[in-house]
């Protein structure tokens, strides 16, 4: 089935983006209809149905968006297989480039150096201008202001173009034109010429995007991905050797070697001033550890002249234009057919980022939800769903007690001489009671979903056993309202997930502690709504009935409870929401099985794919409860709203 | 001997800021078996009070009202009651409300049936047994309500503003079918109404009722009940003495409200 799904996905996302046209085209006609209709809709028609034409066109388009926008990354996979390859070398260019970019005004408005010179000479200001509220001693608060206007003027002093060395020019025009000899090769159609067997080897030797989970195959297997990945290798060399690149120019170590000794001088003499208090000797060691910190800020040379990286810059810009314009209309491509998030690359592998990580695909989820639907393989060694193949056998042998096979007279087989076991009748009768043999299989039921919806239903029974009486008796009588309410009123307020920890701790992870919870959630619904239903029995029905010679008990069963009806199964509507939802939580909580459970691991593992299969499986469960308990509605109180 | 008797009936509440209200003071009536009483007067005047002491529904704080010589303390099947809203139970039948009492007493099944299909025929209901309740207008289950109250065959039937809530059309055929049952079955019925003419057409007798306390204001013994079982109400209605007693009722309650509104207002 799925592998027929495989070979046919070029056809079925044909059929998919046609249907997707066609609903936009449509809800873009609808739209245009009732618009045309609005104007005498609003005289002569029916005003609220006037005005729908631009819902029609905004919903209509936003829907359509919102499945594309979902469902793209299939349709590109389908039409394009090695897309996702090829950004992934794209974005191996992009990485490497990444270090030296930041050094320039191309993603962000300033150079690097302004940046420093900016945030440096801000905080050198700071500095000076705290000085006068420390209450130094004349002579140290002068020497301070000396030492701040000297790493003022070292770190002004590395933009001034007279202090460059010329080897580090040199250096930087000779990275200039590196970058332009492999912006040549990048245009260059030849380069890097064919793919070498080792290569060819190893990327037919990759599993293809999407055919083994959510991998995107990383190594190179197109034309265009062999010359990305050549021009990424080439350029993190550049990238290496230009990081290296730093302006520490004699006159720059000289004024930092005297600064850094005249701190430590300072310094020195501060500790051996012993007239100076505790607190003050505190105040002297964090104004030297803030130099210092400064010192360390302007030391490493990272800003440069202003106008000496311009080649550099000029050198990249060219690079960009030619990585962009080799990328052909694989750009247009990833902007159309993968709106929902970006390739991004890392050490070992190629991943989708972005929106599109948290929506994963189609196709994923539903394989996922496949695979793990399969009993053998579950989740955790437990179905995902609700039952698993079972021996008759260790059924029947449940039946009875082992000790049968103890009673028959005579010993139980030893083994002979050559290491055979005979059986004889005492352990045969002994293998029938412990199961011990082959028999035919047959489901059982068990599973994560299985065990949420076991204690859903068992915590709602019972607080429907419980809770509904107790609130028609609360309803009917002024002892029972005044002694039972204060006792709901005490937990109900209180959100369930609040009572969880406690009642997890008291009762374990296993099922009686949930199901208590979920009891709780379920019976102070009951008791309300049935208390609402029982006050709500108009005086004249019970009036009726009395006189009608119904005794106290039959009007309580006859009248009072089906009059009731209405609210009791609103409640228990209300109580499977809210038992779903504590249920969900207390077993994200605690415990070993369960769908809640199953989330809460896919989450630790940042398994997408598994989230949206519980929330998946959440849906449809909650879907079926609620139409469940419509159909009962509609069935058992068909005269609700007409009385 | 199954007549009512009111003796100096006499009802107080208190409300629950202290205030003592007196609904009935000194009520004393005697209804022959037969007979068809209909109580008028305006609101607060303890019309339904006075109901629901002889439904048994309240007991009075003091004197009595007896039922063929037993006094009433409780509810019973002796007394059927028909309410404004019919107080059907919705989520039965046609043919399971009307035998609600007898199965609640536990009667045999085919018996009941029996007597379902004939009072269903009574009211003109036939074949309607197995309709749900709440798919049926409004004179309709009026109908179905007293076919309920009339099968447990109780000796007085109280009816409490029955056709209050129903158009003047089914107003009159109701009217038209009230006076048939009393006629056939010859019970005891009291009826509590708001409108002068249907006092006038369903009461041999008819009682005026006065507010604050309440009391029995003043009492009339008509002939267009009895008129009503073989001529056109229309008819009765043109008359003189029906016009002339209305009017003269009329300008008698329109006097007490005035009272009311003109105290209330100072």
């Amino acid at each position: 089935m799925s592998d027929f799904l495989f070979e046919q996905r070029n056809t079925i996302v044909a059929f998919l983006i046609i249907g997707l046209i066609i609903s936009l085209v449509l809800s873009i006609a609808k739209g245009r209809q009732v618009m045309a209709t609005e104007r005498t809709d609003l005289v002569f028609g029916n005003p609220a149905k006037a005005l729908g034409g631009w819902y029609w066109i905004v919903t209509g388009m936003s829907f359509v968006m919102l499945i594309w926008f979902y469902f793209s990354w299939d349709a590109a996979r389908a039409y394009n297989p090695t897309a996702a390859n090829e950004l992934c070398q794209v974005a191996k260019v992009e990485n490497a480039i990444k270090p030296m970019r930041s050094q320039f005004p191309l993603d962000k408005p300033n150079l690097r150096g302004t940046d420093l010179i900016a945030r440096d000479s801000a905080q050198l200001q700071r500095i000076n201008n705290s000085l006068q509220t420390l209450a130094l001693e004349h002579t140290v608060e002068a020497e301070a202001n000396a030492i701040v206007a000297s790493l003022t003027s070292a770190l002004v002093d590395q933009a001034n173009p007279v202090y460059l060395q010329s080897d580090l020019k040199t250096e930087l025009q000779a990275i200039a034109r590196r970058i332009d000899g492999l912006t040549a090769k990048f245009n260059d159609p030849a380069y890097p010429g064919d793919a070498t067997a080792d290569q060819e080897a190893a990327a037919n030797a990759q599993p293809g995007w999407g055919d083994t989970g959510k991998e995107i195959p990383v190594l190179p297997a197109t034309p265009l991905g062999y010359r990305y990945a050549a021009v990424a290798d080439e350029m993190r060399g550049i990238a290496k050797d230009f990081v290296k690149l730093r302006n520490t120019n004699p006159h720059l170590l000289a004024q930092v070697a005297d600064i850094s000794l005249r701190i430590k001088t300072a310094q020195t003499a501060a500790k051996a001033n012993l007239s100076l208090s505790a607190a003050e000797q505190e105040v002297h060691t964090k104004l030297y550890r803030q130099l210092n910190k400064m010192l360390k800020r302007i030391d490493d040379g990272s800003i440069f002249p202003p106008s000496t990286l311009n080649t550099v810059q000029s050198a990249l810009v060219a690079f960009d234009q030619a990585h962009i314009a080799q990328q052909g209309g694989l750009k247009t491509f990833d902007a159309w057919m993968m709106p929902g998030g970006r390739i991004m690359a890392g050490n070992s592998a190629c991943s989708e980022q972005g929106s599109g990580r948290w929506l994963p695909k189609p196709s994923d989820t539903l394989g996922t939800l496949a695979r793990i639907s399969n009993p053998d393989i579950g989740f955790k060694d437990v179905p995902l769903l609700w039952y698993r193949w079972q021996p008759v056998g260790g059924m029947i042998a449940f039946l009875f007690p082992d000790w049968i096979a103890d009673l028959i007279p005579g010993d139980y087989p030893r083994h002979t001489q050559d290491g055979q076991i005979n059986s004889n009748f005492k352990s045969n009768v002994r293998d029938f009671v412990t199961g011990n043999y082959d028999s035919f299989t047959i489901p059982v039921p068990m599973g994560h979903m299985w065990d949420s919806i076991v204690r859903v239903v068992t915590g709602l029974f019972f607080g429907i056993i419980l809770g509904v009486p107790l609130g028609l008796f609360m309803g009917l009588s002024r002892f029972a309202k005044g002694f039972f309410d204060p006792m709901v009123e005490l937990y109900r307020p209180v959100p369930p997930l609040a009572w969880a920890p406690l009642i997890l701790t008291i009762f374990g992870i296993q099922d009686d502690g949930k199901i208590f919870l979920l009891f709780m959630v379920a019976f102070a619904i009951m008791v309300v709504s049935a208390r609402t239903g029982a006050t709500g029995t108009q005086l004249s029905k019970i009036h009726a009935a009395h006189s009608l010679g119904a005794s106290h008990h039959q009007i309580l069963r006859k009248v009072i409870l089906p009059n009731s009806l209405p609210e009791i199964l609103t409640g228990i509507r209300i109580s499977i929401g809210v038992c779903w939802g504590t249920l969900v939580a207390a077993e994200m909580l605690a415990g070993t099985t369960g769908i809640g459970f199953v989330e809460n691991v896919a989450r630790k593992q940042s398994d997408y794919e598994v989230i949206w299969v519980t929330i998946i499986i959440l849906g449809v469960l909650g879907l079926m409860f609620d139409l469940i308990m419509r159909s009962v509605i509609n069935r058992t109180i068909p005269w609700r709203g007409k009385g | 001997m199954s007549d009512l008797v009111s003796d100096n009936l006499n009802m107080q509440f208190t409300t629950p800021s202290g205030l003592v209200v007196h609904a009935l003071k000194d009520v004393s009536f005697n209804l022959k078996k037969g007979e068809l009483l209909s109580v008028l007067g305006p609101s607060g005047c303890g019309k339904t009070t006075l109901l629901n002491i002889i439904a048994g529904f309240l007991n009075p704080t003091g004197g009595s009202v007896k039922l063929g010589g037993s006094e009433i303390l409780a509810p019973g099947v002796d007394r059927g009651m028909v309410f404004q809203q019919g107080a059907l139970f919705e989520w039965l039948t046609v043919a399971q409300n009307v035998d609600f009492g007898l199965r609640m007493k536990g009667a045999d099944p085919v018996e009941t049936a029996k007597k379902v299909d004939e009072w269903l025929e009574i009211v003109g209901l036939a074949g309607f047994g197995d309709t749900p309740t709440y798919q049926l207008s409004g004179g309709m289950q009026q109908r179905i309500a007293l076919a309920r109250c009339l099968i447990n065959d109780p000796d007085l039937i109280l009816m409490d503003e029955p056709l209050g809530a129903l158009d003047a059309l089914t107003r009159e055929k109701m009217q038209s079918l009230v006076l048939k049952i009393w006629k056939e079955t010859g019970k005891t019925i009291m009826i509590i109404t708001h409108s002068v003419e249907e006092a006038l057409m369903l009461g041999e007798r008819l009682f005026v009722m006065a507010p604050r306390p309440g009391r029995l204001h003043k009492e009339y013994r008509l002939p267009f009940a009895e008129m009503g079982l073989t001529q056109d109400p229309r008819d009765i209605k043109k008359t003189q003495h029906f016009s002339e007693t209305r009017e003269e009722i009329l300008s008698m309650i329109w006097n007490m409200e005035e009272e009311i509104m003109g105290g209330g207002a100072l």
